[in-house]
Parts: structure tokens; C-alpha cells; sequence
């Protein structure tokens, strides 16, 4: 018995047109954590739908050696058998049935005459809840409880299947850092019990935190799989870019104008609780030329501030004054918000930014369609030309504008986003998470597109949850905890401890 | 599907290798993939065409074909639109039969003048649209419970007005919305010269839009198909309307629904690819939630949806009561189904965001295919519901299987 639990020997897997991952070798270790980073597109997923039998034994070649046999899977349930058990970064859960249902979904546990023995399924769903650490009564309806403690169902779930190689494709990317620090010791506890797991994930600072060796996988491609001890960003990300990365920001020298917008009191209530403040009377402005953050941890309000703001579409019972250029202006509507110069990139980009089913041409033309109006019906090959004039300058990675959104990655499909609100020409634009699930040499295109925009004049609004990103490009950052601003801080002065401290800071009550 | 790997690129992808015949080829095969309905039409129009030793093509069964599926091919515009925004509406055959009856009153028994009462009776469709529209978009209803209510209200209503017996004897000029023939203007002849003069306009008028278009687009530097295809396809599409104007002729000339169908087809083709309000119905049907963060009025929009939907049922109980010369209680009767049936076998998808006027139009004129081709075989109307439901199903299967072979979601 060798000490790999997992060999996978040159699997190749192509797509019509595409070599998704070509002759691509990893070994894991009988009970180490194994992390895999790469760029999206890498191959990432690819690789561990092989793996897990989503991809099904005869559409790639190579051989997967799990526990010394080679094995064959031709569907997910073959590769649950064996003790394989993949949680996929959307989570498969169905919100309205109950912790312990959800745990034991198509494989639930019976009592006489084949009907579902629910004492069984609850107990047994308590004590894999106490496994993972989830202190959550087995009947609780899943949408009652946050995401963090979602993932932690999934894994109890993957546990509910006696798992021997956990596979857990990015993890944190929803949670917040409490969640993510007790998922990240969950898997640490896991691996005392012997479970080996794969953690995919494009964050390194957790990655050095739990893994025992990284893979790192380039254009489909295992470039090489790193020992915990020689583990350093740098290496990492020159691996993942395939080149040194000088600067992960680019220059941005700060030409800052007039102000041109100015929030004051802006409060809002929970749009089906209306007692529950969410927005609790902010003020802030923004200038022209300037690039200004919103640091906050999940659940302070930052997108719910970002979206009543935004023509009222999030809340309800909201309430303050909107100036632009000091000229009080109404946002009411979202039509009004955007006539009066303003644009939102929302966080979601799959819900709430993008017709996925439609293409680069008609995503890009949506927020601004009366521009292309030429005696009242929409010029396409006008639109044609935008569209492509875009493609240039945003760098999205296309064939033609005619691609389905759908089908790009979540980098393009941000630019693609970002071009369709600097098509409808604002003066103001607000990106939320704007470099959110996207690979590093991306996020380095979005922060040139922000500096651009910023020295075009424009006022920016960037809300994120990663501090270095927010230092990184910010000319000011406000903190904001509990839905209140709790810091006003110039770049030059804010540093991470000073962020965290007032992004945790708790209201007087 | 994730994000996260590069998927399969789509189209664009062109091995340079490749001798020109071969991506010309490829070039008519994607083409011809992407008509699929179309070539399927070609296809049942040429069985029974065989099965029926070519009485299906003789000019009196074409004039017939058309007059007999005008009401639904009506309907199915609307109904396009109303799923591409990821709607559906099922009262469409009771609002039919409450306009018909409608129309019995103002025309027959108030004895107003025909104009007025077709006027009249489209403005009651605008007001059934209001109702429902009011409910779907400012109340948030599913429209499928508005219009599953609105099917009972308004088959309930058509009765009231109807007071449980039939309208008929319509004055000539309102009958002519269902069988009229605009015909023998130029006198009398064997080829009506004016339905072959219409033909050739058409004709004309097509492929000056055609070659337009091309220009256009080559302008811009998109890429367009090649030139011989093109042609083949302009010679193809002459032929068969040269084929169709020449029956009409040859029977009694251009029914009138014909007409009011094809000024619909133009009108609303535009409308629906080439002016605001359409786009937004698709963005609606795509992503609701961006359409509405994009600053499109999601509300608005489906307010005037079934508004529209409400007239265009209206006249689609104008033809059908004009062509029996009656309205009666069970007028309009399973035409939501048909009328839906033709929007999903014209490629509409489920879910919305997807679907077009002319595939529509060719979805409802495979159903009229089969009932008329079926009907000459005296098969009965058992099979006939029978094998039209085995067509919808399997259209749409077709459509979920293309699209999981090519990838999308």
C-alpha cells in the first residue's frame, strides 16, 4: 500500500475546441490536506469533475488510482461509493426541507416497510452536527440559518457518507472570516480523524494555513505541487500567472476634483422586517477623480446600503438626501438613478448583473438601449460596433460580442458588466465585490479599468471585503459595521489594524 | 454549469486548415441547425404532401390552411411575447369567445356599423388586457394563476353576454375579417393578376431587405454568410413564395386574414428585435433581477404585455366568429393550447428569454399542418389531439437535448 491515497495519472480532457486540462498528473496524500490553486479556467473545476464522475470515465483519458485500484467512474453516485464526496462552491441544498432531510437526501434512513424513520434521521443528524460543530437543531429549515453554517450542513452531509476524500471547491468564497476560520479548523480537525480532503481555492493566505502541499494548475496544465514548507505567495501566484508579480496594483496617481456626490442620512429598514435598521443614517461623498472604499465585514450593510441607494432596490421605510454636484437629485427608481449619473455593478454578477442566456452585444447595450435609437428602433449594427469597440478596450477574452455571457469566465463576465454601466455613461459608479470570484491576473485588468475611470474624471464607489484590495486602489476608505460608518480614513492613514477595528466595532446600546 | 473553467468556445472557432468548401459547409450545416423549425415545416408539409397524394398543396387547401389557423397564428404572436418574458397565458381562447360575443352584440344586435364594432370589441381585449395586466405586474400574481382565473371569468362572462344562445348573421363586411378574398380588382381571370402582383412585391421588397441588411452589417465588418449560400437561400425562399402567391391566385385570391397576418408579422418582428420595449422583453426573460438593476421597468413592461396579449386575443375571437359567422359559448375553445403549443415547437424556451415571432408563426403553421393533413386522411380528431401533443413534447425535448449538446445551461 503505497501512501497516496490518490494518484491521478495523465488526464487529459478536451472540450470541442478547447484542451481543458492536458496530461495533468496529482498525487494526494493518505490524510494531508491538498490544496489546488490556479486562475479560473485553469482547469480547476475540470479536473475535480473528473475526479468525482461528473465527467464520466471515457470522455477524458488517463487513470484515476484511488486506494491502489484504478477506478472508473461513470457517475457521481460511483464516486460517492468509493468514499468521494465533492461540495461544490454553489451549494446543493434545498432550502425549504430541514437540516437533518437535506443531510440525508437520497439516502435516507429507513425504517419498516421502506418508509423513512425520522427518530433515526434526526438522532444520527445530531451527532454528525455535533462532528462538524454546528449547534443547530436537525429540524431547523436550512434557510433559516447563514451560509457559514450552510457549508457546515454540506459537510455533515459528506460525513452522512462515510467520506474518505473530502473535496471542497473554494470553500470560504461566501463566508465571512469568522465562518471561514472555524470551517478552515474543521478541516484540520477532519484530517486528525483521517479524512483526506482537497481544498480548491484562490485564497492564500488559508490555503498556507491548512494545506500540507499545493498544486498549482495553469492552462490546464500541473505546473507543480509545492511542499507546506516552501509555500510562499509569491510562489504561488508567479506559478499561477506565469510570471513574476511585480505589482499587484497598479500605480494610481490620485487627480481628485470637486465633489460630486454627497449622501446624507441615508437609513433603510429590512424589506420584510421594517423594524430592523439595516442602512443606519450614513454620510459620505465622493470626488471627482477619486476612488473611495467601503471596507465592512458581511452582513454590515454594505450592499444594502449600495442597492437603496441605487433607485430604492433593496428595503424599505428608506429615508435621507442624495446631492450631486450639491444639487439635491432623487434616485427613486432605478431609472431615475442612472439619468442622474449613477451605475451599480452588483456582487452577484449571475443574479443580478447578467442576461446569461443572451450575448456580450445585448448585455453591454442594456442599461443605456435609447443611446443606439435611431427613429425609434435600436440600431444592431451600431450596437455591433459598441460592443466590439468594447471588447478591445475591456480586453474581454471572446471571439465575438455574438458569445453568450453565459459561456464566459467570471473575470470577463465582470468586464462585461462593467462595460455595459460605463456605456450608460454615469458619474458615479458603485462595484460592489467588483474582483469577487476572479482569478489574480483579472483582478489586476479590473483595478486598471477603476484607475481609468478615475482619471477620467468619474467618482468611484469600491466595496469589498479584502483589505489588501481596498489599500491597494482606495484614495479613502470608510469602515462600516452594524449598517453605520464607523471611520472616515485618508490611504495615508489607514492601515489594516485601524480597518478591522472599526469594521468590528459594535453600536452603544 | 460553473464559472470557473473555460467552457467550449462557441462559433469563432475556425481551424485555419480548413479548405474553404469545409467551412462553407460548416457554414449551411450551423445555418440549418439554427432553422430547425423551418426545416422541420419542410418536412411535414412534404409527408403529407406524399400521404396525401398533393392534395395538401392544391391551391384551395393552401387558401384553406391559412384561413383555418389565422385565429391561432394571431394568438401565437402575442403568446410568444407574453413566455419570452418568462409568462404564459391561459385565457387567451375565453377572452376570444367573450370579444366574439362581444362583437355579436354591437354588431348584430345593436345593429352598429361593422367598423365601430370591431373597434369596439378590440378596445374590450385592451381592457381584459389592463385587468389581468394589473394583476400580474403591480400585485405580483403568477400570471398563470391571473390567467387560469381569467379563463373561468371570461368563458363565464361570454355566456352572460351570450344569455345561452348563439349570435350569427354578421354583416358582410365584418365576415370578411374570415373569409374574405381581396380578389378580382383587375376583373376577372383565371390568375388573380392582383395576388400575383402582391407576390412579387413581396418578393421584391424581401430581397432589397435581405441585401440591405448584408450591406449593413458587412459596413460594420460582422461577419456575413457566404455569398452563395445567401443566394441559395433568396432562390429557395423566391420559390416557395413564388409557389404560394401563385396558388392563391389560382383559387380566389388573398384572403384577408392573410392579410391582417402578415402587417402583425411585420410589425411585431420589428418590435420585438429592433425597438426598446422588445429588448426589454427579452432582458425581463433572461434575468429579471438585472433587467430591473439595468433600469428597465419590469412592471411597465408586463403591464403592456397583456394588454397587447388582450387585443390581439380580442381579434383572434374577431376572425374566428367573423369566419363561422357566429359566436357562440364554446368559440375559442382549447385555443391557449394550441397557441402556446406553437410558441414552445417555435423554439420559445420554458424558462423565457428565448423565442421569436417568426418561429412562432412557423410553430403554429406546423400545428395546421398536421390538423389539416390528418383531416384529409380522415384521421380522427382522437389522434389528432394525440400526435399533436407527441409533437409538442418531442419539439421541446429536441430543443432541451440541442441545448445541452451545445453546452448551455
Amino acid at each position: 500500500m503505497t501512501t497516496n491515497i490518490l494518484e491521478m495519472r495523465g488526464i487529459t480532457k478536451t472540450f470541442p475546441g478547447v484542451k481543458a486540462l492536458s496530461a495533468v498528473t496529482l498525487d494526494v496524500g493518505r490524510g494531508e490536506v491538498h490544496a489546488i490553486c490556479g486562475e479560473n479556467g485553469a482547469g480547476k473545476s475540470t479536473l475535480m469533475k473528473v475526479l468525482s464522475g461528473v465527467y464520466p470515465h471515457g470522455t477524458y483519458t488517463g487513470d484515476i488510482v484511488f486506494e491502489d485500484e484504478i477506478v472508473e467512474f461513470k457517475s457521481i453516485s460511483d464516486s460517492e461509493a468509493k468514499g468521494i464526496v465533492i461540495i461544490h462552491q454553489e451549494l446543493a441544498l434545498s432550502p425549504y426541507l430541514s437540516i437533518a432531510e437535506n443531510i440525508f437526501l437520497n439516502n435516507e434512513q429507513r425504517g419498516a416497510l421502506g418508509l423513512i424513520d425520522w427518530n433515526e434521521t434526526n438522532s444520527e443528524a445530531a451527532k454528525l452536527l455535533a462532528r462538524v460543530g454546528l449547534k443547530e437543531n436537525p429540524t431547523t429549515r436550512i434557510m433559516d440559518i447563514g451560509v457559514g453554517k450552510q457549508q457546515l450542513v454540506e459537510i455533515a452531509k459528506a460525513l452522512s457518507k462515510r467520506v474518505k476524500l473530502l473535496i471542497l471547491d473554494e470553500p470560504t468564497a461566501a463566508l465571512n472570516d469568522d465562518d471561514s476560520d472555524h470551517l478552515l479548523d474543521l478541516i484540520l480537525h477532519l484530517k486528525g480523524q483521517g479524512i483526506t480532503s482537497i481544498i480548491i481555492s484562490h485564497k492564500l493566505n488559508e490555503i498556507k494555513k491548512v494545506s500540507d502541499s499545493v498544486t498549482v494548475i495553469r492552462d490546464g496544465r500541473a505546473i507543480e505541487t509545492i511542499a507546506k514548507d516552501d509555500v510562499t505567495e509569491e510562489r504561488i501566484i508567479k506559478d499561477m500567472v506565469g510570471r513574476d508579480l511585480e505589482h499587484r496594483y497598479p500605480d494610481h496617481t490620485p487627480d481628485i476634483g470637486a465633489e460630486i456626490l454627497r449622501v446624507e442620512d441615508w437609513t433603510a429598514f429590512h424589506p420584510q422586517d421594517t423594524t430592523r435598521m439595516m442602512v443606519d443614517h450614513v454620510n459620505l461623498n465622493v470626488r471627482a477623480g477619486e476612488i473611495v472604499g467601503i471596507a465592512g465585514l458581511m452582513g454590515a450593510g454594505r450592499t444594502e446600503f449600495a442597492m437603496s441607494l441605487f433607485g430604492r432596490s433593496y428595503g424599505s421605510r428608506i429615508s435621507g438626501k442624495v446631492f450631486k454636484h450639491g444639487v439635491e437629485i432623487r434616485t427613486r427608481t432605478v431609472t431615475e438613478a442612472i439619468d442622474n449619473g449613477l451605475a451599480y455593478a452588483t456582487e452577484d454578477r449571475k443574479t443580478f448583473g447578467l442576461n446569461l442566456i443572451e450575448d456580450i452585444k445585448r448585455n453591454i447595450s442594456m442599461a443605456a438601449l435609447h443611446r443606439l435609437v435611431r427613429n425609434g428602433l435600436v440600431n444592431d449594427n451600431e450596437e455591433y460596433q459598441v460592443a466590439n469597440e468594447y471588447r478591445a478596450s475591456m480586453n474581454i477574452k471572446a471571439p465575438n460580442v455574438l458569445v453568450k455571457t453565459g459561456k464566459l469566465s467570471g473575470g470577463n463576465q465582470q468586464k462585461v458588466v462593467l462595460s455595459k454601466w460605463i456605456y450608460s455613461n454615469p458619474d458615479v459608479l458603485i462595484l460592489d465585490e467588483p474582483t469577487r470570484g476572479i482569478d489574480v491576473g483579472a483582478k489586476y485588468e479590473i483595478y486598471t479599468i477603476i484607475n481609468k475611470l478615475a482619471a477620467a474624471g468619474k467618482g468611484v464607489i469600491v466595496i469589498s471585503s479584502e483589505l489588501p484590495e481596498l489599500l491597494g486602489i482606495c484614495d479613502r476608505i470608510y469602515t462600516l459595521a452594524e449598517g453605520a460608518i464607523t471611520g472616515e480614513f485618508p490611504i495615508e492613514s489607514a492601515t489594516p489594524e485601524t480597518l478591522i477595528k472599526h469594521m468590528t466595532m459594535e453600536k452603544a446600546r | 454549469m460553473s464559472d470557473q473553467e473555460t467552457t467550449p468556445a462557441t462559433g469563432g472557432v475556425v481551424n485555419p486548415r480548413e479548405n474553404k468548401t469545409a467551412s462553407w459547409l460548416s457554414h449551411v450545416l450551423a445555418d440549418l441547425g439554427k432553422n430547425g423549425i423551418f426545416i422541420a415545416l419542410v418536412l411535414v408539409v412534404v409527408l403529407f404532401t406524399f400521404l396525401t397524394d398533393g392534395i395538401l398543396l392544391r391551391p384551395q387547401n393552401i387558401s384553406n390552411l391559412i384561413v383555418q389557423n389565422g385565429y391561432i397564428l394571431v394568438l401565437a404572436i402575442g403568446m410568444v411575447m407574453v413566455i419570452v418574458a418568462g409568462h404564459i397565458d391561459l385565457s387567451v381562447g375565453s377572452v376570444a369567445a367573450f370579444v366574439g360575443a362581444c362583437s355579436g352584440v354591437f354588431a348584430v344586435q345593436w345593429g352598429l356599423p361593422w367598423w365601430l364594432a370591431i373597434i369596439m370589441s378590440l378596445g374590450i381585449g385592451a381592457l381584459v388586457g389592463v385587468w389581468q395586466g394589473f394583476w400580474i405586474a403591480y400585485v405580483g400574481i403568477p400570471a398563470f394563476i391571473v390567467t387560469l382565473a381569467g379563463m373561468l371569468i371570461f368563458r363565464g362572462l361570454a355566456l352572460v353576454v351570450l344569455g345561452n344562445s348563439n349570435i350569427g348573421s354578421f354583416p358582410a363586411e365584418y365576415r370578411a375579417l374570415g373569409n374574405g378574398f381581396l380578389t378580382d380588382v383587375f376583373g376577372e381571370f383565371d390568375l388573380d393578376p392582383l395576388t400575383l402582383g402582391v407576390g412579387v412585391i413581396a418578393v421584391i421588397a424581401l430581397i432589397v431587405q435581405q441585401v440591405r441588411t448584408r450591406l449593413g452589417r458587412a459596413k460594420y465588418g460582422q461577419e456575413v454568410e457566404p455569398l452563395v449560400w445567401f443566394v441559395a437561400k433568396l432562390v429557395l425562399i423566391t420559390a416557395a413564395l413564388g409557389f404560394f402567391a401563385y396558388a392563391l391566385a389560382s383559387y380566389k385570391g388573398i384572403p384577408v386574414t392573410l392579410i391582417v397576418l402578415a402587417v402583425l408579422v411585420l410589425i411585431y418582428g420589428v418590435v420585438m428585435n429592433r425597438t426598446v420595449f422588445g429588448r426589454h422583453i427579452y432582458a425581463i426573460g433572461g434575468n429579471r433581477h438585472a433587467a430591473e438593476l439595468s433600469g428597465i421597468k419590469n412592471r411597465k413592461v408586463d403591464f403592456y404585455l397583456f394588454v397587447n396579449m388582450g387585443i390581439l386575443a380580442a381579434l383572434a375571437g374577431l376572425i374566428f366568429t367573423a369566419r363561422l359567422n357566429l359566436a357562440g359559448p364554446k368559440a375559442g375553445d382549447g385555443f391557449e393550447l394550441e397557441a402556446i403549443s406553437a410558441a414552445f415547437i417555435g423554439g420559445a424556451a420554458v424558462q423565457g428569454g428565448i423565442g421569436t415571432v417568426g418561429g412562432a408563426i412557423i410553430g403554429g403553421l406546423i400545428i395546421g399542418v398536421l390538423n389539416n393533413g390528418m383531416s384529409i386522411l380522415g384521421i380522427g380528431i382522437e389522434w389528432q389531439q394525440a400526435v399533436k401533443g407527441l409533437v409538442l413534447l418531442l419539439a421541446v425535448a429536441f430543443d432541451v437535448y440541442n441545448k445541452r449538446r451545445s453546452g448551455g445551461r
